[in-house]
């Protein structure tokens, strides 16, 4: 997985998309058991899952599209929309939250001119809000691209901004 | 973490500083550097006794000797009897009985860390988790061993009769389900170990995990023996990239030494261990959603009963057991069921793998006997408040309670919690200092459970939704008070007609915010303000 990850994204459009689906549906298995592992090396490779790759793997694997797509949408880590070129995970849960998270949420919001759910104009950042991420002892804490930052505050958090592009 | 010979602990609270704690905290550390023992001897602070008398009030560990009232001049004299000649100070010990009697629970552990008892994090931090020779050699395996020389049903005798109960939040009985799994007819079993960990504040069973990988294959093992099971799965949250890849790893390095696979040791014994990453969805530690995860479908929890111990995963009779709760199993069939109940407190024997959070000093990991008190672990482990005074601890996520300051000195165990109306969860103690709005961090409880509802029954996904619209406007200074009837409504439904645990559960901070913050919220609603100042109140 964390080869997956440093890999270069690829786009649908690219002619070998659809070979790439096919392959990783062959690496991974055509039981339905395997799916939920299918439609995530689908998001590492791809950055979100598309109707292309709900069809592609439906034919692969015989499970109806309408079911692939029920699964997708019910995990946070399978999008099935296109995002930014870096995802923010704004940890929002109580542990943060009382250790700053609530004035970090504010300051990210200014910096980034953007709410959760929505992507910066430029495509450079997606923002999202997130349960616990399970690092609760450096809160307040989020993750871009699954690095994870904790200790944040307001000051240091536009310096992590500034190093991804 | 590095040995002291003694710990002093000094009580600095505002009536100890009142009384020149501060003062005598910088003597003992000029005393200390006067006879050179800064290598041996660890100073710390902990939150005022209930024995106003002797404060300013000096516990010295490993001894476990209270001295009190301590006064500046007296420091000198202190150190150079206990720490430097290691007699006790007789003059200055806490002489009266009723005192003594008052502070005789900070008196009842021995040891440098007083209370602190590893038996699941033994090896955490101490074997390189990458390697099976290094888990070998540190008495990995000796417990499957002796459990294959055992008759299966002696095994679960064991885990029934040691007492030990899930660790995942929920407190049942282990070896009842064991016992539930073996009688359970059919060929095929499966033992399912649940590390999807998702409670908010709770990471124990990662640091487990990624600390000491092995040892969770070592108890599926013997579950598997003693349960008649042959083949496993690791359920892992999908954020922890580093425990998959450690438990990953240590699988394959299992198999290749040959113990995963068929006829393990010669013994006719098969077991084999599959690793199953989630994808995001918190309601997938409701042990039947895994199953429905690990089946590849949406995870949404199956009604209960049948049980997965005869109905699981694929309709086959499946054990699913926390992290934690495994973690007992090898030094349980190692050490045995009475060396285990000596720990603890009758009804919950052994420890809990706590994490400390919040405004204290020190957050981090720990494991301590079952029994100990809040006011213990903020004193002792969280190195006392960061800032303010102790208000409320959130036990983390669905299965746990918002516990108020005046419950501190309440045991922490399954059944006097439950006797006093709130439970002990996942482990997660979050501490809450007085700046914090009760009303607030009820309102971020509420916002998790309406993200986290899976949708399914109703009860819970709409009640989640209405209970935090009516938490956003309390905080916005829109409440009323027919919205506390509301609330009280709300829960009451959902913890009767939801289909699983999450919904069952998430209306009880509402119950403790009601119950122990009633005036502070209703403060929010008659006089529109928020006395800790944290809520926009609409403005």
């Amino acid at each position: 997985m964390e080869n997956a990850a440093s890999q270069q994204k690829i786009t649908y459009d690219h002619p070998d998309a659809i070979n790439e689906i096919r392959d990783i549906v062959l690496e991974t298995g055509k039981s339905k058991e395997a799916l939920i592992a299918i439609l995530k090396k689908v998001t590492d490779r791809f950055g979100f899952i598309s109707n292309l790759a709900v069809q592609e793997i439906s034919r692969q694997t015989s499970i109806s599209a309408a079911e692939i797509f029920s699964v997708a949408t019910f995990y946070r880590m399978l999008p099935t929309t296109q995002r930014g070129r870096h995802v923010i995970e704004f940890c929002e849960s109580l542990p943060c939250h009382v250790v700053g998270g609530r004035e970090l949420y504010l300051a990210l919001v200014e910096q980034l001119g953007i709410h959760p759910g929505e992507t910066s104009a430029d495509g450079r950042f997606t923002l999202l809000t997130t349960s616990c991420l399970g690092v609760c002892e450096v809160g307040p804490v989020l993750s871009i691209d699954n690095n994870i930052h904790g200790n944040l505050s307001a000051e240091s958090l536009s310096e992590i901004l500034a190093t991804y592009e | 973490m590095k040995k002291f010979r003694s710990m002093v602990l000094i009580s600095n609270g505002d009536s100890s500083q009142a009384k020149g704690s501060e003062a005598v905290i910088e003597a003992f550390h000029q005393a200390i550097e006067k006879y050179d023992l800064g290598s041996e001897v660890y100073v710390t602070t902990i939150p005022d006794s209930s024995s106003a008398k002797a404060q300013p009030l000096v516990i010295v560990y490993p001894e476990a000797v209270a001295y009190g009232p301590v006064m500046n001049n007296d420091v000198d004299y202190l150190v150079s009897e206990h720490l430097y000649k290691g007699r006790v100070a007789e003059r200055l010990k806490v002489s009266d009985p009723f005192e003594m009697k008052r502070i005789s629970w900070l008196l009842q552990r021995t040891g440098t860390m007083p209370a602190e008892n590893r038996i699941v994090l033994e090896y955490v931090g101490v074997i390189d988790p990458t390697s099976i020779n290094d888990f070998l050699t540190h008495d990995g395996g000796q417990a499957f061993a002796t459990a294959l020389e055992m008759e299966p049903q002696k095994i679960i005798d064991i885990i029934k009769k040691s007492g030990l109960r899930g660790r995942g939040g929920a407190g049942f009985p282990t070896g009842i389900k064991w016992q539930a799994v073996r009688d359970a007819p059919g060929d095929k079993k499966y033992i399912i170990c649940n590390a999807d960990e998702s409670e908010p504040g709770t990471f124990k069973d990662r640091v487990i995990l990624e600390g000491n990988p092995f040892s969770m294959i070592e108890a599926m093992l013997i579950a598997g023996y003693a349960c008649g099971a042959d083949e496993g799965y690791i359920y892992i949250r999908g954020e922890y990239h580093d425990a998959l890849e450690k438990i990953t790893n240590a699988i394959q390095a299992s198999r290749e030494f040959g113990v995963l696979g068929n006829n393990i040791l010669n013994t006719g014994f098969d077991f084999d261990i599959h690793v199953h990453s989630g994808a995001g969805a918190y309601i997938c530690g409701e042990e039947t959603a895994l199953l429905e995860s690990i089946e590849g479908k949406r995870g949404e929890p199956r009604p209960k009963p049948p049980y997965p111990t005869t109905h699981g995963l694929w309709g086959k009779p499946t054990l699913i057991n926390n992290v934690e709760t495994l973690g007992n199993i090898p030094p349980i069939i190692q050490n045995g069921a009475d060396w285990f109940r000596s720990q603890g407190t009758p009804s919950s024997p052994g420890t809990k793998v706590y994490t400390i959070l919040g405004n204290v000093n020190k957050t981090g990991l720990m494991e301590v006997p079952m029994g100990i008190t809040l006011r213990e672990v903020i004193g002792i482990y969280g190195k006392g408040m960061k800032s303010g005074t102790f208000k409320f601890a959130q036990t983390g996520g669905s299965s746990g309670s918002i516990i108020p300051a005046i419950l501190q000195d309440t045991p922490m165990d399954f059944d006097s919690y439950r006797n006093v109306g709130v439970s002990l969860g996942s482990g997660a103690l979050l501490i809450c200092d007085d700046s914090n709005c009760i009303v607030d961090c009820v309102r971020v409880l509420m916002r998790f459970f309406q993200v986290e509802s899976c949708g399914k029954c109703v009860p819970c996904r709409i009640g989640t939704d209405q209970a935090l619209e009516i938490m956003t406007a309390i905080s916005e200074g829109r409440g009323t008070m027919e919205h506390l009837a509301q609330l009280e409504w709300l829960r009451q439904g959902m913890e009767e007609f939801s289909n699983c645990g999450l919904g069952q559960t998430a209306g009880t901070p509402i119950k403790n915010m009601l119950d122990h913050f009633r005036a502070e919220v209703e403060a929010h609603i008659k006089l529109g303000v928020c006395p800790a100042g944290i809520c926009s109140m609409g403005r």
